[in-house]
């Protein structure tokens, strides 16, 4: 893969003899000790480890609370209150699964926003940004289910909502969409029923995303890592081996990180929830402000600025499904937006916007709030529909650097004369 | 790219080799909640001792309690009962060990080495069958005590004396004596 | 200096929206740190050293079972709790004579009939009302909601404007604040008034300066006024410590492993906030001569 030769040298018996069977050892060492990664990369590219890492967290997390947690309609609530009260760590099992998974999501935010600014979606690096958007598709539905598994308040109406957008499907073709709901829910309503096959879905599709991410990862080390610069490895001087280089930068990048989900998980472990969610659900009761969880409010405003529910689910849906067309939507020659001084503002328009969408999606949805949501819903698309493809077409890049190497060389992301620096970098 | 020594030299450095024991000892500390948590929770462990009141219980009734998931007989005999059970020579036992949790396996299956001194007329044992684990009968007004006086198991035959000592059957040992004490005249602690 | 991703060449970026933000944001008064009935009060167990005061918690369980139990169950502790570390830690046998005044549900016995029995240590305190149908109806309809995890049940809005939520967060964030649940409760526990001139009180209901919609069905729980709690240390027996000391115990009966995870968290963090320097640290020394 990434056409380098393997260099592994089995140093023992036992060595020697697996590596005649199985080349696992062989195949560790060709994908992450001697793996080329540039030498340019910065630190926005040790998320991709963090969320190998946070996977991990959440699926040991949630085995053990799976030893304690009862998931029918009746004992959910109490079963998670006796492992914050009772079960030894209970609590901080119970802190570091849900912390977790919000830091989860702002490490594949902060990835994908990587992703988008240097282009790494761009050929050839195609099917490995379409398996990411199917990660995060796979993401969201889990923690959409794990988040109904308290069965507070939140949890329960949270579901009734999301699970009702479907009837939004009776007006294309009348009755299915309330059978499809009626389905999902196991009855007329939601209910214990529909809380245990959201608990075995929960409880498996993770394992569907490490098959993913294991696809995702092959197809990254079949390419090769992008970098600020854009450009491809050239020369030996252009990489640097991933061991121990890259995975010394990766496990700082994740301790700094792990400072903050720590802070969280020890100090604020209710911060990023909802203070309904520690009401039991009461299916005759609706809070009044419905909210997702926060990485889930910029679709959950797109979803109420369109006035017609159908229109609104389909925007909602349409605003993850369109990133897979990216790589083909945006036309620029130029992969990096360092080098695309036009586009750059765009960009961050489009940063600014999600978390303005973020913001609304947390109002209720009322006066300027539906303004602004709508105006913010309009640029998301317009972004993704308009202004990849046509300012690709219209800017003038800057000239890029010859090399990696001349980038990092020049000390700057910009052509400078080769001869210019010579002292050593700090990275 | 520095290959071969100068990495070496790189691994070996003091603070590449702390900043990873560092992270290791950590990761290793962080794996302790992991493990603890499947210990018995706070809310068994408050289980783990009862008290019973035996002012209820009147000569020659016996009740059973609950403790930790198991059958507890709590028998106040009556003065024969106590009598037939100290008149028993220890080379006629089955199992000559007392079967005490307060006493050393050594200890002899006397009758006052499975009750508590001053309140012979009290035995307290744990009701599953040593041979496989059924429920011996003898609790009730009704049930048949079995050749000895005590506990009958009906499952595969096993005969135990008035102090829970196993006289014939399969049943290899004598009934479990749990932990217990008397807190106060009436009532009993077990755990 | 390898150039971060989109700061250099592209400040004129950064420094437009941040004039934007800057001219947008205005200065703060006092008045707009909270909603204006709601005011954030100094807790013992707030922020990162956070704990709780026994004998505060002691107090407060006293006001509980005279003023509130009457009406509002906490069934999610254990009378065992009142006397484990990190709580009121209460003695173990004053918690256990307390526990035998209450009678729960026994097993049934051989009719198949259901007595009553002392409650011991391993109980749950036992709720005024058996259901929610018996409460209704004992109260005018009204449900008072079990009280077990209320200060983290509640919030207290804030209307904070868009351009103040960055900084308000960060801010919070950064002191560890979450007791704006306990912050809620004092302030509705206190926040009884007269109801203005053109408000119109619905039956059965009372005003309340802090409850969202300003009509409750509970009524006042202290219109007994000062003193009608007495206090078996030497601390005032005001209004003000009922709601104080009540709140606290409901803080620490919604979290009562409070401080023993802050303990930890200390300690975690800063070991991790070390890991990381000495990571960086090695991070350096080995990329010092990839050249």
């Amino acid at each position: 893969m990434a056409g380098h030769e393997s260099t592994y040298q089995p140093k023992s018996r036992f060595e020697r003899w697996l590596d005649e069977r199985l080349p696992i050892a062989r195949m560790m060492h060709a994908q992450f000790v001697d793996f080329p990664t540039p030498r340019n990369i910065n630190y926005l590219w040790t998320t991709g480890g963090m969320l190998s890492f946070f996977l991990g967290v959440q699926i040991l997390t949630g085995i053990v609370l799976a030893m304690h947690y009862l998931p029918s309609a009746h004992d959910a609530f109490s079963s998670v209150e006796a492992i914050r009260r009772d079960v030894n760590y209970g609590w901080l099992i119970r802190n570091l699964h849900a912390v977790g998974a919000s830091m989860f999501f702002l490490a594949v935010y902060i990835h994908i926003a990587r992703g988008l600014y240097y282009g790494s979606y761009k050929a050839p690096r195609e099917v490995l940004w379409i398996l990411g958007v199917i990660i995060l598709l796979l993401m969201m539905a889990t923690a959409f289910m794990g988040y109904s598994l308290p069965w507070g308040q939140m949890s329960f109406w949270a579901v009734t909502v999301i699970t009702n957008l479907f009837s939004s499907i009776d007006s294309i073709v009348p009755g299915l969409g309330t059978r499809i709901v009626q389905w999902l829910w196991g009855g007329f309503s939601v209910s214990g029923t529909t809380l245990t096959r959201f608990y075995s879905l929960h409880y498996v599709l993770p394992f569907a995303i490490v098959g993913v991410v294991v696809l995702h990862i092959w197809a990254l080390h079949t390419v090769g890592q992008n970098n600020p610069t854009g450009l491809e490895i050239k020369t030996k001087s252009d990489s640097v081996p991933m061991s121990p280089h890259a995975v010394m930068k990766d496990l700082f990048g994740l301790a700094v990180f792990m400072v903050l989900f720590t802070w969280f998980v020890f100090f604020l472990p209710d911060y990023l929830g909802h203070a309904d969610n520690f009401i039991e659900a009461n299916p005759l009761s609706t809070p009044p402000h419905i909210v997702p969880e926060w990485y889930f409010l910029p679709y959950y405003a797109i979803l109420r600025a369109i006035p017609n529910k159908l229109l609104g689910v389909i925007a909602m849906f349409s605003s993850i499904i369109l990133l897979c067309f990216v790589p083909w939507l945006d036309t620029s020659r130029v992969r990096s937006t360092k080098y695309r001084p036009l586009y750059k503002w765009f960009f961050w328009l489009f940063i600014l916007t999600v978390i303005a969408l973020g913001y609304l999606g947390s109002k209720p949805p009322e006066g300027l709030y539906v303004f602004w949501a709508r105006i913010f819903t309009a640029y998301y698309f317009i972004h993704l529909l308009l202004v990849l493809p046509i300012v690709g077409v219209i800017e003038t890049p800057t000239p890029l650097p010859r090399s990696i190497s001349e980038a990092v060389l020049a000390g700057a992301g910009g052509p400078v004369s080769v001869g210019a620096a010579s002292a050593p970098e700090k990275r | 790219m520095a290959t071969g020594s100068v990495e070496d030299t790189n691994r070996r450095d003091f603070i590449v080799i702390a900043a990873q024991a560092f992270a290791g000892v950590g990761a290793a500390v962080a794996l302790w909640p992991f493990i603890q948590q499947m210990n018995p929770d706070a809310s068994t462990q408050a289980l783990a001792s009862i008290e019973v009141d035996l002012s209820p219980v009147k000569e020659g009734q016996a009740i059973t309690v609950s403790w930790r998931g198991k059958p507890v007989f709590v028998r106040h005999r009556t003065g024969q009962e106590v009598q037939a059970a100290k008149e028993v020579k220890l080379a006629d036992l089955v199992d000559r060990s007392a079967r005490n949790d307060a006493l050393p396996e050594s200890a002899p299956a006397t009758d006052p080495n499975r009750t508590k001194k001053g309140k012979e007329s009290w035995i307290v044992l744990v009701g599953i069958c040593t041979h496989l684990g059924c429920i011996p009968k003898g609790q009730s007004l009704n049930d048949s005590r079995g050749d000895y006086g005590g506990w009958f198991c009906p499952c595969h035959g096993s005969h135990y004396d008035t102090a829970g000592r196993i006289r014939r059957g399969p049943a290899p040992r004598n009934l479990e004596v749990p932990t217990y004490e008397f807190v106060s005249d009436s009532k009993i602690k077990i755990g | 200096m390898t150039p971060r991703f989109a700061w250099r060449g592209a400040p004129s970026v950064g420094s437009v929206f941040g004039a934007l933000w800057l001219a947008l944001a205005a200065p703060v008064s006092a008045a707009e740190d909270a909603h204006p009935e709601i005011h954030r009060q100094h807790w013992s167990f707030g922020g990162v050293l956070g704990h709780y005061d026994d004998a505060q918690l002691q107090r407060g369980f006293k006001v509980y079972t005279e003023v509130c139990a009457r009406c509002h169950g906490i069934r999610r502790l254990a009378f065992r709790n009142l006397a484990q570390p990190g709580g009121p830690s209460f003695p173990e046998a004053a918690v256990k004579s307390l526990a035998a005044t209450y009678q729960v549900d026994a097993e049934p016995n051989e009719e198949g009939k259901v007595g009553q029995r002392p409650a011991t240590l391993a109980d749950n305190i036992p709720p005024p009302h058996r259901n929610e149908q018996e409460a209704r109806f004992a109260l005018n309809g009204a449900l008072p909601p079990d009280l077990s995890l209320i200060t983290r049940a509640r919030a207290a809005e804030e209307a904070t404007p868009f351009y103040r939520v960055p900084d308000r967060m960060l801010r919070d964030v950064l002191t560890a604040y979450q007791e704006s649940g306990a912050d809620y409760v004092y302030a509705y526990l206190l926040g009884y008034k007269e109801p203005p001139p053109n408000i119109k009180l619905a039956d059965f209901m009372n005003y309340n300066v802090a409850f969202p919609g300003h009509q409750t069905a509970m009524p006042n729980p202290f219109l007994g006024g000062d003193g009608m709690v007495k206090y078996d240390d030497n601390t005032p027996a005001t209004l003000d410590n009922y709601a104080r000391d009540v709140t606290a115990f409901l803080a620490w009966a919604a979290d009562p492993k409070l401080e023993e995870r802050k303990r930890m968290g200390i300690l975690v963090v800063a070991y991790i906030v070390l890991t990381a320097l000495l990571l960086g640290l090695a991070k350096r020394r080995i990329w010092r001569d990839a050249h």
